[in-house]
């Protein structure tokens, strides 16, 4: 029997996107050492980079596996949002500014991967801080989590005789009304004229009003800043300005300009924030779960193989070569989507390795039943094929359907939201089709391929 | 072979095990990790601390009750206390670095109770979500709504063993129930209907042959040419499941056992309760 040619191309695309996918997976570095009697050849390769040009459209994938926080180590934060005082009306935008603001925070931090998310739990609006990499929870608590109050106060007039017992607080005793919910952000700019830096103030439609107010109030005089009752700064008004955007300018050099304009942003939280849950995971032991998890993974897909070749012999065989490949392209499609890898969603890899298996299980015994009743091989090769497919279908659409409540695409309330439950989702989602590509299209042809001798 | 005729003797092990599972769950109910209850949980490692002792002392210092010291590898140890603040825990940790100056800190977790509460309910939800979903697509796929009704309530019975078997492991080996756990129980879900729909198959495809099906005979048929799938298959993932549970390391490790009786209940179950369904089902309906 020959193989007809659509066959033989298919094999050959299967063996090419296998090849692809395992060099996506190599590590970015090999080191290579030999050295064996005379010769000492040492060379490092280098994982090709998969970097596209098309137009202005620039593809350069980062192609490594990410890590969840239980894996990769790092700080996790729940808050509770109490938008007990803000007006209805408000609240959508109240929301978005005060995430806008607790990254600004985060990104004091300097951390890479950090997320912040806004969810909704009934009446109840939530605030999830992931900080990757983050060891020391108290700094992280302390600068997210304390609601920073910004106020600005006007000096007071004070009798000369008075000035001398007169403490900070007695000179800046005047209220402008302003705080850190009029104040939309703050930045470091740079002065035309002197070049020197200087931080730059944007007040709201209502702060503008109030600022407005007090640089004519106060003119010529000061207007401290307080931080949490700590003055940060007292800059003297030199114009009335109506517009709501102020420079502060003086001795700044570089590096205070910008942690000034990071304490002002601080302050500018809109909503008060209290926390309710916090998580800190060491990075040994999320090396620690990850070593395991892998090693698991390993032994049980060994017995894995092992119980199919002994049940199947040569069919075993091509349909482990099958699961190779599913492996394969699955991590491939977790380094390119990305998927962050928790460890639940290890355990959905694994587990979804089982279910990979399953569709070859039932082709298989379709086979069996059928040269059982005589038919020749290639004939029973293809009826069981035919015929395990509607099982196939039916009963992974039933996984798909589970699998798609805990994944929660519409991001219901009434359902979960937990990054647990989706990494397992997510994973278990991608298995079952990548399985059905394996399982079915890529063992199926396989089989024609190689079993072209068998009849 | 005729399975059927051990229906009588399915039905009094699904009623035990069902029994078993609520006398338990209500007897003895669960133990909670801080997920559903509120608290902390710390992983500290004391790498020049033979004694645990020590560490029960330092807590009572600091006058936190400690509510369980649990061994988590060489040195390491899993605390478990009430919810404290920063300062308190900055002085345990000062009092641990007094006991061992190689002290160090692997995981901090606290969480108030809501969170719990919320977890439960949304995974009750998940579960009535998908029962509904499962059952209007088996029940459109197999054009039959006593089909789509079997799968769900077989998946219910495994979901049920499930939860009375950890309130048991809870109970005397003192496994907890977590957000992991819920995981577990949607996981058997889909692998319990998974087995079922794939006999159901079977039973579909027999009964185009027939005009008028016997459907005892029929589903004796269907059984005994899946079974030898479903069992190989269950193998595959208990294999799989079975490396977790012994190399998968502590925390996951009771997820994974979850999982395993998950994955035996759901072969179980498509057999011995969703097929009798089934035929209770037919043969009502021709009387």
């Amino acid at each position: 029997m020959t193989t007809p040619k659509t066959t033989l191309q298919i094999f050959w695309t299967i063996l090419g996107l296998s090849f692809v996918c395992l060099v996506i997976n190599l590590p970015s570095e090999i080191p290579v050492k030999l050295h064996w009697q005379k010769i000492n050849w040492e060379h490092t390769f280098y994982r090709p980079s998969f970097k596209f040009k098309i137009g202005n459209f620039n593809l350069n994938p980062r192609l490594d596996l990410r890590y969840g926080l239980d894996l990769a180590g790092g700080a996790s934060l729940i808050f509770n949002v109490d938008t007990s005082k803000a007006k209805k009306e408000d609240l959508p935008i109240a929301l978005e500014s005060l995430k806008g603001n607790i990254e600004r925070r985060v990104n004091l931090f300097g951390i890479s991967e950090s997320s912040v998310q806004l969810s909704r739990q009934g009446a109840d609006h939530r605030l999830t801080v992931d900080l990757p990499g983050i060891d020391n929870l108290d700094s992280a608590v302390n600068l997210i989590g304390n609601t920073a109050r910004l106020t600005f106060m006007g000096e007071a007039t004070i009798s000369a005789e008075a000035t001398s017992s007169a403490t900070f607080y007695d000179v800046f005793s005047i209220d402008t009304g302003l705080n850190g919910s009029h104040l939309v952000r703050s930045a470091v700019a740079i002065n035309p004229n002197t070049s020197e830096p200087e931080v730059s103030l944007e007040f709201n439609s209502e702060g503008a009003k109030l600022f407005e107010q007090a640089t004519s109030k106060f003119l010529n005089r000061r207007i401290a800043i307080f931080l949490d009752e700590i003055p940060i700064t007292f800059p003297v008004v030199q114009t009335v300005i109506p517009d709501g955007r102020a420079v502060i300018n003086g001795n700044f050099d570089t590096k205070s300009a910008r942690a000034l304009t990071a304490q002002l942003n601080a302050g500018a939280l809109p909503l008060p924030i209290n926390i309710i849950q916090q998580t800190q995971i060491g990075a040994t032991l999320g090396k620690d779960s990850i070593s395991k998890g892998v090693r698991a993974g390993l032994v049980g897909l060994a017995l894995v193989m092992i119980f199919m070749v002994a049940n199947y012999g040569f069919l075993g065989l091509v349909a482990n070569i099958g699961l190779i490949v599913y492996g394969l392209i699955t991590l491939t499609l977790y380094r390119l989507i990305p998927v962050t890898l928790t460890f639940p969603g290890i355990v959905g890899f694994i587990l979804s390795v089982g279910m990979a298996v399953d569709s070859n299980i039932l082709i298989f015994e379709r086979m069996r039943e059928e040269i059982r009743r005589g038919k020749p091989w290639n004939a029973a090769m293809e009826i069981g094929f035919g015929r395990a497919w509607d099982s196939i279908k039916d009963a992974n659409t039933c996984t798909i359907i589970t699998a798609l409540v805990l994944f929660n695409p519409l991001n219901w309330s009434f359902l979960n939201t937990s990054g647990m439950v989706r990494g397992f989702a997510i994973t278990l989602l991608l298995g079952i089709f990548i399985s059905i590509f394996t399982g079915v299209f890529v063992t199926r042809n396989l089989l024609r391929v190689l079993a072209k001798q068998k009849t | 072979m005729n399975f059927m005729k051990f229906r009588p003797l399915f039905l009094a092990i699904s009623s035990t095990m069902i029994l078993v599972s609520l006398f338990s769950i209500f007897k003895w109910g669960f133990r909670p990790s801080i997920d559903f209850a509120g608290g902390s949980v710390w992983e500290i490692k004391t790498p020049n601390l033979s004694d645990q002792s020590k560490i029960t002392i330092v807590f009572d210092d600091q006058k936190i009750p400690l509510s369980s010291v649990s061994p988590a590898g060489d040195r390491q140890y899993l605390l478990k206390f009430a919810n404290i603040d920063q300062a308190q825990k900055k002085s345990l940790e000062e009092a641990l670095k007094k006991v061992d100056t190689d002290f160090s800190e692997l995981r901090f977790e606290t969480l108030g109770p809501t969170l719990g509460k919320e977890l439960l309910r949304k995974t009750i939800a998940a579960i009535i979500l998908s029962s509904l979903a499962l059952l209007l697509f088996i029940g459109r796929r197999f054009r039959d709504f006593s089909f789509g009704a079997s799968a769900v309530l077989a998946m219910l019975h495994d979901s049920l063993i499930l939860v009375g078997a950890f309130s048991l492991l809870g109970h005397f080996f003192g496994a907890e129930l977590d957000s992991l756990f819920v995981t577990a129980i949607l996981t058997t879900l889909s692998a319990s209907v998974h087995d079922t729909v794939v006999t159901f198959d079977r039973i579909r495809e027999l009964r185009r042959q027939d005009y008028r099906p016997d459907w005892v005979d029929l589903a004796n048929r269907a059984i005994s040419e899946v079974i030898v799938r479903s069992f190989n298959n269950s193998m595959t993932i208990i294999l799989m499941l079975l490396s977790l549970v012994v190399l998968g390391g502590q925390t996951t490790r009771w997820f994974a056992i979850a999982l395993l009786i998950g994955v035996i209940c759901g072969t179980y179950s498509s057999t011995a309760v969703a097929i009798p369904l089934v035929l209770f089902w037919k043969k009502h309906r021709q009387k």
